[in-house]
């Protein structure tokens, strides 16, 4: 049942991604993000990662993907696009650049125990949920064991925000 | 004696069965009913009769409006985006519809072959799951307007998309409030510590719950936040082309969020199915169905019943049904905002207080825990004089003097009319 829902997500989650670059309009490739992340986050919640699954659909899917929804809206786009995007010689690099990042990929998985690794990690994550509850495991190591890198992110996001109004305010004047 | 198991095995799907095609019953009726509600609360408000034809004392009114929408022309504009005007509505009605799996309705019921928890889902994430979905609702909203390819249209989408961004951040945050009291996200623990704090969290976080419902106001776009469908600018917004069973879905949709948010409203902060008292008290501890903790930290097993499950099921409806009236009440006595004024109450008001409520709360709770209050009824009032400060300080604030000292000073004005001397009237 696992195995069946895995690869309908997987299905799912790699048609989107194609979708995304191959829609006619802005729009219907937005759309196919979004059904890529939801399908990430059906796949999270299959490896009994229920936070990150809820926060995966909350954060990306509910929040970023609506702003960006608002921008191509408010722009418009749509309409005169076409011009703007590289056919040809550019698509077959991209083609050959993600090809060559998968072999990469499956040269690094294979042979290097990674189904030991996965399981051990499970139990292990399955300790930490028993002890914990299911966002206890996440925010117990998140706010003792790494507070300084979880807190410095968060001032990282925080000068960012800043800089984007510092610079829509100089535009502005 | 029934054994106090949870149910298992064939049972437990038997079960889950029931539960889906009940809960999925009952909640589409509500809708309906609500649609019948709405037009009936109006016209008492507005001193009219409303629907009283179809059946008696206009009952069938809804099933009348069902026949209606099936049977009505389906229009589909020429320049529309065919495809995705279709689809919106269906992405408006899904996320309304599931996110009421995880609410628990009653107190567990005890049946021969086990006891079965009166929820659909009782999922780790709990709220988190509904956050995850409401928030997918606004695609259907924004989607509608872009394919209409109506200007107006548009309009709504634009506006639905920007103010459900604003509003879902004071959501969050008040609901953060909630959950650092209940110290778990999912809604039966929720209720379980509302049971043993011995009050609902109304009490203790006034201030997040006034904000929690503003902002449920807000994230279902119901006035005065309507301004995704404010018909005195935008005709009905983002389902002005839209006719038959499509605008119907719409409006499903709508007051599905409405039912949903009443329920979790009633759920996070008026204890949810939980009555006054002790005696309704359950929660699976360790395995065990308990009700309480004893003096010396031994449990105290529940005794589920099903006239107590059926009284706290009442006890739900009336709770979830006060807040669907809430929403009824405000729709037809306020006016709507403007436009400006939804942005400016969201950034420069709710977001603001909510975030220095939610580290005001968070010290609050990290004092009485240091100071070592034990959690119960001293534990609750502590912070119900905390959050009963900031709440009226912040109606103080933002009323600023306009409604409350406003309608006295009306009422003072109308004395002062009333002694204005009258001119004697004209000489022949």
């Amino acid at each position: 049942m696992v195995d069946i829902l895995f690869y309908v997500f997987a299905a799912v989650a790699i048609g989107g991604a194609l979708g995304v670059v191959m829609a006619k309009s802005p729009v219907g490739s937005l759309l196919f993000m979004v059904t890529t992340l939801a399908s990430v986050a059906g796949t999270y919640v299959l490896l009994e990662a229920h936070f990150l699954a809820a926060i995966q659909i909350i954060v990306y899917a509910g929040a970023i993907m609506v702003l960006f929804l608002f921008v191509i809206m408010l722009l418009n786009l749509g309409h005169d696009y076409h011009r703007d995007l590289k056919g040809g010689a550019y698509a077959v690099v991209s083609f050959a650049i993600v090809g060559a990042m998968a072999g990469m990929l499956q040269r690094q998985l294979r042979g290097s125990g990674i189904t030991d690794a996965v399981a051990s990690g499970g139990r292990a994550i399955d300790a930490a949920i028993a002890e914990h509850g299911a966002i206890g495991a996440i925010a117990e190591p998140l706010y003792t064991t790494y507070v300084v890198a979880f807190e410095i992110t968060g001032i990282l996001l925080l000068v960012a925000i800043v800089g984007a109004l510092v610079l829509a305010k100089r535009n502005v004047a | 004696m029934e054994s106090l198991q949870p149910i298992s095995g064939i049972w437990a799907i038997v079960a889950g069965a029931v539960k889906v095609t009940g809960i999925f019953t009952v909640l589409m009726l509500t809708i309906a009913y609500t649609t019948l509600a709405e037009r009936k609360i109006s016209a008492w408000i507005q001193d009219r009769h409303g629907p009283n034809r179809a059946g008696p004392l206009g009952l069938l009114q809804p099933i009348a409006d069902g026949i209606k929408n099936f049977l009505k022309e389906e229009t589909l504009p020429a320049t529309a985006a065919r495809f995705f005007f279709v689809l919106a509505p269906m992405m408006v009605l899904f996320p309304s519809l599931v996110t009421f799996a995880v609410i628990p309705i009653a107190a567990p019921l005890p049946t021969p072959v086990g006891v079965v928890d009166m929820i659909i889902a009782d999922v780790p994430i709990g709220i988190l799951y509904v956050m995850a979905f409401s928030s997918l609702a606004v695609y259907g909203v924004v989607l509608g307007g872009w394919a209409s390819n109506n200007k107006y249209a548009f309009l709504g989408g634009l506006r639905a998309s920007a103010q459900m961004v604003s509003y879902e951040v004071a959501l969050g945050l008040s609901l953060i409030t909630v959950l650092m009291l209940a110290g778990n996200v999912t809604l039966p623990e929720i209720i379980w510590q509302q049971q043993q704090l011995g009050m609902w969290f109304a009490f203790p976080l006034s201030l997040g719950f006034l904000l929690f419902v503003i902002s449920a106001f807000a994230e279902t776009n119901r006035l005065p936040f309507d301004m995704p469908e404010a018909e005195s600018e935008l005709v009905t917004g983002y389902h002005t082309e839209y006719s038959a069973m499509k605008f119907s879905a719409y409006m499903i949709g709508e007051f599905g969020h409405m039912v949903t948010a009443s329920a979790l409203m009633a759920t996070l902060f008026l204890g949810g199915w939980d009555l006054p008292g002790t005696w309704d008290n359950a929660f699976w501890y360790q395995g065990q169905l308990i009700s309480g903790f004893a003096a010396d930290g031994s449990v105290i097993m529940a005794n589920p019943a099903v006239w107590k499950t059926l009284a706290t099921l009442a006890g739900f409806v009336a709770k979830t049904s006060f807040f669907l009236v809430l929403y009824i009440w405000i729709r037809w006595t306020l006016p709507r905002f403007r436009y400006d004024q939804v942005m400016a109450l969201g950034w420069k008001v709710m977001l603001p207080t909510s975030l220095a409520y939610l580290m005001l709360i968070a010290l609050t709770i990290l004092v009485l825990d240091e100071v070592g209050v034990a959690w119960g009824f001293g534990y609750g009032l502590a912070l119900t004089a905390v959050s009963t400060v900031c709440t009226i300080a912040f109606v103080f604030f933002v009323d600023r003097g306009r409604t409350i000292t406003g309608a006295a000073a009306q009422r003072a004005q109308r004395v002062e009319i009333k002694t204005i001397p009258q001119p004697a009237p004209a000489g022949d």
